[in-house]
C-alpha cells in the first residue's frame, strides 16, 4: 500500500448548514413544482371559459396576510437566535427560539383558519382538491419547522451552547419557508 | 474506589451468545448501520433484486409480445405490465444500483472518514424500498397507471411517493459529503470524476425528486379524494408524472455510470486526465436532463417539414426557434455531454511511448469492460431518446421509446456492475475473477444490445408501444429482444453469482492496489477499514497517489 502523508484535521465544514440548504431547495422545488402545475390548472380553466375559483368561496384575506406578515418576523427571530448564540447570551437565544416556535404556531393556526373558513371540501372539484394538497403540504412544512426549533432549542438547552449551525441551519430553513409561502399566497390567495 | 470482582472481558466471554444471537446481532448490525460501505451494499442488493424482477418483466413483455395477439394476459394486465416496466427500470434498477454504488464509494473517494447524514442516507434507502415493495404490490393487484382497483391506485402513488422522498434524502446526503467532507488539499477541481457525478446526481436528485413528490401529492389527493377532476384520477398518473418514467429524465439517473467510466479511462491508459475541467462540464451537462424533470416535461415533438425546425418563406424564426429550444436544451445537451466524455476516451486512448520507447498498453480489466460497454448503451439510448420527438420520423409512440429507455437503463446497469467489479476489493476485500467477469460483459453488452436495437428497428417500421401488433414481419425483432432480455437475465444471475462466490469464498487475495489507481481510495486497505482511513490523507493533486508512484520509482531510478 503506498502510504500518502497524513493531513491536518479536517476543519469543520458546515455540514448541517449545507445540508439545510439543500433541503430547503428540495422544499422550494416542491412547492414551485404544485404551484407551476397550479398555474396550469388555473390558466386552462379560466381559458375554457369557466372560472377557477368556485363562487360558493370567498379567501379569508385577514388571515392569508398576517400570516405573510407573520414570516419576515418569524425569520427575525430565528436570526436573533443565532445573534443571541454568538454571544454566548443564552437567555435570548431560549427566548428568541421560544418566539419562533411560538410564531411558527400561530401561523400554523391561522392556515387552520383558513381552511376551515374557505368553504371549500376537498372533494369539491379540481379546485377542492389541489387547494388542499398544496396547503396541506405547507402545513406539514410548518410542522417540520415547529419541530426543526423544537430540536434547536432543546440542544440549546441540554447545553450544546456552542453548537451554533444548527441555529443557523434553523434560521436558513425559516428564510426557505417565507420564500415558500409568499409564493402560496400570491398564487393561491391573491391572483386566486 | 469502586472495585469490580470480574473483568469485563471474562464476563463477556461467559455470556457468549448463540450462533443464533450472533446472527441476530448481525442482522440488527446491518439493518441499523450508519456504515456507507454498509448502507451502499444493501442498496446495490436490494438493487440487484430489483434489477431481477424487473429484468423478469420485461420478459414476460417479450414474450407476450411473440405473436403480438397479446394473447396471454387480460387487457388490465396489459396495462400493469408496461407500467411494472417503466417503475422497474427507473426505480427498481437505476436508481437504486447508482445510489447505492455512490454511497459505498464516494467517502473512500473524497478522503472522508463517513458519509454526511448515513442515517438520512440509510432512511432514504429504506423508504425506497419500502415505496418499491409496496407499488410491486398494488402493480399485481391491477393499481398502477390507469389501474382499475382504487384503493391499490391510491397505494400505488404512496409508494412512488415515498420513494421520491427517499431518493430526495439521498440526494442530500450525497451532495452534502461531496461538498463538506472531501480531506483537507482535495479542491472541488481536485475530486474525482466519479465522486463528481455523484454531486450532480446528488443535485439532480434534490431537484427532481421534490417535484415529483409534488405531483404524486396532487394525484393522491384527486384520487382518494373522489373529486378526480383535476387530474382524471388513474389516467391522469401517466399524464402528470409520467416524465420521470421516461427520457430524458432518466439520463440523470445514469451519470454516476457515467462517472464510473470516467474514473477508470486513466488506470486503464495509464495516463493523467487531459482537460479535467472539460470532462467535468462533460458530467454536468448531463445533468441538464434534471431540469426537463425540474420543468415536467413528458414530450418533446419536434416536427421538421412545416413547422419547428423547417424555415419556409414567412415562417417567424424566432417562435420556431422558441418551440425547438426545449428539445434542443434537455435532449441535446445531455448528448453533448456524454459525447465529452468519449472524446476524453479516444485522447486518452491514443498509443503514447513510455521512457524506454516500447508503446504503453493499456490495462484493460473486466471493470473497465463493463463500464465501456455501459457508457456505450447510454449513450446510444440518448442518442435515440434525442432523434424520437422529431415527428417526422413517425417514432413517437412506437416501442422506439421503450428501447431507448431500456438502453439507458441497462446501460447504467453494466457501469454499476463495473464499479462493483473494480472497488469490489474496497468493499469486500475479494477481487471478481477476471476471465468469468469479461465474459459476463460480453453477456451483458450482447444482451443490453439485443433488448433494445430490434425495438429500434421495430420502431421505425411502425411497431406500436404496447403489446399488440398487426404486422407479422415484426415478429422477428420481438423474437430477437426476447433472446436479449433472456441473456441479461442470465448476466444478471451469473454476476450476482459470481459476486456471492467470490465474497464468500476462501480465498484471501485482498490486494490494496491491484488496478494500479490514481485516486486515494487505493491508499487505504482492502476492505477498507471502519473510518476508511488510518489517518486523513493530505491531498496535493488529483492523482494524489499517482505522483507518490511517480516520486518512489524517480527515486528508485536515481539510486
Amino acid at each position: 500500500m503506498e502510504a500518502i502523508a497524513a493531513g491536518p484535521a479536517p476543519a469543520p465544514r458546515n455540514q448541517l448548514l449545507v445540508g439545510t440548504t439543500l433541503a430547503s431547495i428540495a422544499m422550494v422545488m416542491l412547492t414551485g413544482g404544485m404551484l407551476a402545475v397550479w398555474a396550469v390548472k388555473r390558466s386552462a380553466s379560466i381559458e375554457a371559459g369557466s372560472a377557477w375559483l368556485p363562487g360558493s368561496v370567498t379567501v379569508p384575506e385577514v388571515p392569508t396576510n398576517v400570516m405573510l406578515i407573520a414570516f419576515p418576523a418569524l425569520c427575525s427571530f430565528a436570526q436573533w437566535a443565532v445573534w443571541a448564540a454568538k454571544r454566548n447570551d443564552r437567555a435570548n437565544t431560549v427566548f428568541a427560539l421560544g418566539t419562533t416556535a411560538f410564531v411558527a404556531l400561530l401561523i400554523f393556526n391561522a392556515q387552520a383558519f383558513v381552511w376551515n373558513q374557505m368553504g371549500v371540501g376537498v372533494a369539491d372539484g379540481a379546485y377542492g382538491s389541489m387547494f388542499y394538497a398544496i396547503t396541506g403540504v405547507f402545513g406539514a412544512l410548518m410542522i417540520v419547522g415547529i419541530l426543526f426549533t423544537a430540536v434547536a432549542a432543546f440542544r440549546y438547552l441540554g447545553g450544546r451552547t456552542r453548537d451554533r449551525e444548527i441555529l443557523t441551519a434553523h434560521a436558513i430553513f425559516w428564510y426557505a419557508m417565507t420564500v415558500v409561502y409568499s409564493a402560496i399566497w400570491f398564487l393561491v390567495y391573491v391572483a386566486k | 474506589m469502586t472495585t469490580i470482582d470480574s473483568a469485563p472481558d471474562a464476563a463477556r466471554v461467559a455470556a457468549e451468545p448463540s450462533a443464533g444471537g450472533r446472527f441476530l446481532a448481525a442482522v440488527v448490525d446491518w439493518l441499523t448501520t450508519s456504515d456507507h460501505k454498509k448502507i451502499g451494499r444493501l442498496f446495490i442488493g436490494t438493487g440487484l433484486l430489483g434489477l431481477l424482477a424487473t429484468v423478469a418483466v420485461n420478459i414476460f413483455m417479450s414474450v407476450e409480445r411473440l405473436d403480438g395477439s397479446g394473447a396471454l394476459f387480460d387487457a388490465d394486465s396489459f396495462e400493469q405490465l408496461l407500467g411494472s416496466q417503466r417503475v422497474g427500470l427507473i426505480f427498481g434498477t437505476a436508481l437504486p444500483l447508482t445510489a447505492g454504488l455512490a454511497i459505498a464509494i464516494v467517502p473512500l473517494q473524497l478522503g472522508a472518514r463517513a458519509l454526511a447524514f448515513p442515517r438520512l442516507a440509510a432512511a432514504g434507502m429504506y423508504a425506497w424500498l419500502g415505496g418499491f415493495v409496496l407499488s410491486i404490490v398494488a402493480l399485481v393487484d391491477n393499481g398502477g397507471f390507469g389501474g382499475g382497483n382504487a384503493d391499490m391506485v391510491d397505494l400505488f402513488l404512496a409508494a412512488i411517493g415515498l420513494m421520491a422522498l427517499g431518493f430526495s434524502a439521498v440526494g442530500v446526503s450525497l451532495a452534502t459529503s461531496v461538498l463538506t467532507t472531501r480531506a483537507p488539499g482535495m479542491t472541488m477541481r481536485r475530486v474525482p470524476f466519479f465522486a463528481f457525478s455523484a454531486l450532480v446526481y446528488g443535485i439532480g436528485l434534490v431537484l427532481v425528486m421534490p417535484v415529483l413528490f409534488g405531483a404524486v401529492v396532487y394525484l393522491f389527493v384527486d384520487h382518494r379524494s373522489g373529486a378526480r377532476e383535476a387530474f382524471g384520477g388513474n389516467q391522469g398518473i401517466a399524464t402528470w408524472a409520467g416524465w420521470v418514467f421516461t427520457q430524458p429524465t432518466s439520463f440523470l439517473f445514469a451519470i454516476p455510470a457515467i462517472g464510473a467510466f470516467a474514473d477508470m479511462l486513466p488506470t486503464a491508459f495509464r495516463k493523467r486526465t487531459p482537460m479535467r475541467g472539460v470532462v467535468f462540464a462533460g458530467l454536468a451537462l448531463v445533468g441538464v436532463a434534471a431540469l426537463a424533470a425540474v420543468t415536467q416535461q413528458l414530450r418533446f415533438d419536434v416536427p421538421w417539414r412545416g413547422s419547428q425546425l423547417y424555415i419556409a418563406d414567412g415562417d417567424d424564426f424566432g417562435t420556431k426557434l422558441g418551440d425547438v429550444a426545449p428539445w434542443v436544451f434537455f435532449h441535446l445537451l445531455p448528448v453533448l455531454g456524454a459525447v465529452v466524455v468519449f472524446l476524453v476516451l479516444l485522447l486518452l486512448a491514443k498509443p503514447e511511448k513510455n521512457d524506454d520507447g516500447d508503446t504503453v498498453k493499456p490495462k484493460i480489466t473486466p471493470a473497465f469492460l463493463f463500464a465501456f460497454f455501459g457508457f456505450g448503451m447510454v449513450l446510444v439510448g440518448m442518442l435515440g431518446a434525442a432523434i424520437e420527438p422529431i415527428v417526422d420520423l413517425e417514432l413517437i409512440d412506437t416501442v422506439f421509446g421503450e428501447a431507448s429507455l431500456v438502453y439507458v437503463a441497462y446501460g447504467a446497469v453494466l457501469g454499476v456492475m463495473g464499479g462493483i467489479a473494480l472497488w469490489a476489493p474496497k468493499l469486500w476485500g475479494k477481487q471478481l475473477p477476471t476471465a468469468p467477469a469479461s465474459l459476463l460483459a460480453l453477456g451483458g453488452v450482447g444482451g443490453v444490445v439485443l433488448a433494445s436495437f430490434p425495438h429500434y428497428i421495430a420502431g421505425f417500421l411502425g411497431q406500436p408501444a404496447g403489446l399488440e401488433y398487426a404486422d407479422g414481419d415484426l415478429q422477428i425483432w420481438n423474437i430477437l429482444v426476447l433472446v436479449g432480455h433472456g441473456l441479461f437475465a442470465l448476466t444478471v444471475l451469473g454476476f450476482a453469482g459470481l459476486l456471492a462466490s467470490t465474497v464468500l469464498g476462501d480465498s484471501d487475495d485482498s490486494i490494496d492496489d491491484p488496478f494500479d489507481g490514481h485516486t486515494i481510495e487505493w491508499a487505504t486497505t482492502s476492505p477498507a477499514p471502519a473510518g476508511n482511513f488510518v489517518d486523513v490523507p493530505m491531498i496535493t493533486s488529483a492523482e494524489p497517489l499517482l505522483d507518490l508512484k511517480t516520486a518512489n520509482d524517480s527515486k528508485a531510478g536515481v539510486s
